[in-house]
């Protein structure tokens, strides 16, 4: 059909975590602006299985940027080139014909390559697992809207609530901080009244698992909140290092 | 570990002290400048003179002098702290990084501008600072008539055997003021005389420029600050006081001297 692209990709291609990896170069041909970046990678992997080759690995799932599995650094940034977007919403189109487009795992010591391009993201899953949650007793159900929450307070819960733990933020950022996501998982309880009880506690729990991670530290330079599909603030870092400080150093006991 | 090394070890302790630390640095450089403006008054020194006299000798002073000392002592090893713990965050850079794509240049150049100005702070301290302190400096003599303040006789007096010391008084039945002081302006003078010392000043001013830009509305940050009206202040601050109109006087400085001595 006409219209469609012919692209040069430079892909990471790596065996298992202990193996070094390198870039290999794959032709993708006649593809349409319409596909879908994923879409894209399928189409040059049905090629490399009808050749007998292994296929690219690479993580997805809902494919309607909901889930936060797919990853990929394309030239030079998470998520390529679009902001607010993961990559499965990332459409060709946004490509020339002719292009040369890098493709990489994200790149942190927390997040060490499974294969190719999948990386092994289960830090996050523990830094939650540390005290991301809420403790509730089950119970009778409480009439809806017992306890107030002022709008305001409600929906900046709910946006940082909507971070989907892709990971950009890390990859995006010089010193592959974790601070974007761990605050946005601070803040989403930190903010309404079901999360006080353990507001102080939580914040430390989570703080010290993501240094014990690995995680840099966050130098403020923004790159997060621009590559982060769900466009969460860097709000949710101050308000993080708030309760922090707080817990730390200005609260008499070590809750 | 106690809970208060923890807290400073910590990703965010590490930054809070580069942030309280570096911010004060930053507030020392309003007072050094309007110290140092004393430079552009036509009278051979005189109130730089006496205003370095002050700031080496005055009580208060000297304390925070130490607390600056130790600030900037503090800023650097810290920065080497948190820069070895974050460059081991991602051992495998990316082949193909587009940064400028989402953050400023200043902030991913942080280290290497404050390395620029850690190796500027020991040229300039040990040209001015330790000659100050130790160094054999001449004494001038500026009697000023009380009458007529304009008519100042300048004498630069020669050691001779006895101990120079600083001293001011009012000498009533001559009708005018002495002033003795340690020479330090001699030595601006000397050293801005020279080109390649003015570029290197004025490099360095373009560099502290730019590690404020992104320095002075992080350290803030660094801190749990934020605010919707206030923090755009901050960032306004940052830019036009801390990264162009601070390093612009500064910088200014030496070129006003050179063009005086040639
Ligand atoms: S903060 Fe944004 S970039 Fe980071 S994990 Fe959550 S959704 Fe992804
Ligand atoms: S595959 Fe679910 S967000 Fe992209």
């Amino acid at each position: 059909m006409s219209g469609n692209m012919n692209l040069t990709l430079k892909v990471w291609r790596q065996e298992n975590a202990s193996d070094k990896g390198g870039f290999v170069t794959y032709k993708a041909e006649n593809i349409s602006p319409d596909m879908s970046f994923l879409e894209m990678l399928d189409v040059v992997n049905e090629s490399l299985i009808k050749k007998g080759t292994d296929p690219i690995h690479f993580d997805h799932d809902c494919r309607e940027g909901i889930c936060g599995m797919c990853s990929l650094y394309i030239n030079g940034r998470p998520h390529g080139p679009k902001r607010a977007i993961t990559t499965c919403q990332l459409h060709m189109r946004s490509f020339t014909d002719g292009e040369t487009i890098t493709i990489e795992p994200w790149r942190a010591t927390a997040f060490p390559v499974i294969k190719d391009l999948a990386v092994d993201r289960s830090a996050f899953d523990r830094i939650q697992q540390a005290g991301g949650y809420v403790s509730v007793n089950t119970g009778g159900v409480p009439d809806a809207n017992e306890i107030a929450i002022p709008k305001v307070i409600a929906d900046e819960a709910f946006n940082s609530a909507t971070c989907i733990q892709c990971g950009a933020c890390v990859a995006a950022c010089k010193n592959a901080s974790a601070m974007l996501f761990v605050s946005a998982k601070v803040s989403q309880l930190a903010l309404l009244p079901q999360g006080q009880p353990e507001r102080y506690r939580r914040v430390q729990s989570m703080v010290a698992q993501m240094d014990a991670e690995g995680f840099g530290g966050c130098t403020n330079t923004g790159a997060c909140e621009i590559e982060c599909p769900k466009e969460i603030s860097m709000t949710n870092i101050n308000r993080m290092r708030r309760d922090f400080f707080t817990a730390k150093l200005f609260k008499e006991e070590e809750i | 570990m106690s809970s208060f090394t923890k807290t400073f070890s910590s990703t965010l302790g590490k930054k809070l002290i580069m942030s309280l630390t570096g911010l004060f640095l930053a507030l020392f450089l309003i007072v050094h400048l309007i110290g140092n403006l004393q430079l552009f008054n036509d009278d051979a020194g005189k109130a730089f003179n006496e205003y370095s006299y002050f700031m080496t000798h005055f009580l208060p002073i000297k304390i925070v002098s130490y607390l600056l000392y130790a600030s900037i002592i503090l800023h650097a090893v810290y920065a080497v702290f948190v820069t070895i713990s974050n460059n081991k965050a991602r051992t495998v850079g990316y082949a193909q990084y587009n940064g400028s794509a989402n953050s400023s240049w200043s902030s991913r150049n942080m280290g290497i501008l404050g390395t620029i100005l850690l190796v500027f702070i020991v040229i300039h301290m040990k040209t001015f600072w330790w000659e100050y302190h130790n160094g054999a400096l001449p004494y001038t003599q500026y009697v000023t008539e009380l009458q007529n303040p304009a008519a100042v006789t300048v004498t630069e007096l020669q050691a001779s055997g006895v101990e120079l010391m600083h001293s001011s008084y009012i000498d009533a039945q001559n009708g005018v003021q002495v002033v003795v002081a340690k020479d330090l302006y001699q030595v601006v003078v000397e050293a801005f005389s020279h080109l390649w010392y003015v570029i290197l000043y004025v490099l360095s001013m373009i560099a502290m420029g730019f590690h404020l830009y992104h320095g002075f509305q992080s350290g803030f940050q660094s801190l749990g600050f934020d605010h919707n009206k206030y923090f755009p202040a901050i960032k306004f601050l940052g830019l036009w006081v801390f990264s162009i109109i601070i390093p612009a006087v500064f910088a200014a400085m030496p070129i006003y001297i050179y063009f005086l001595t040639q």
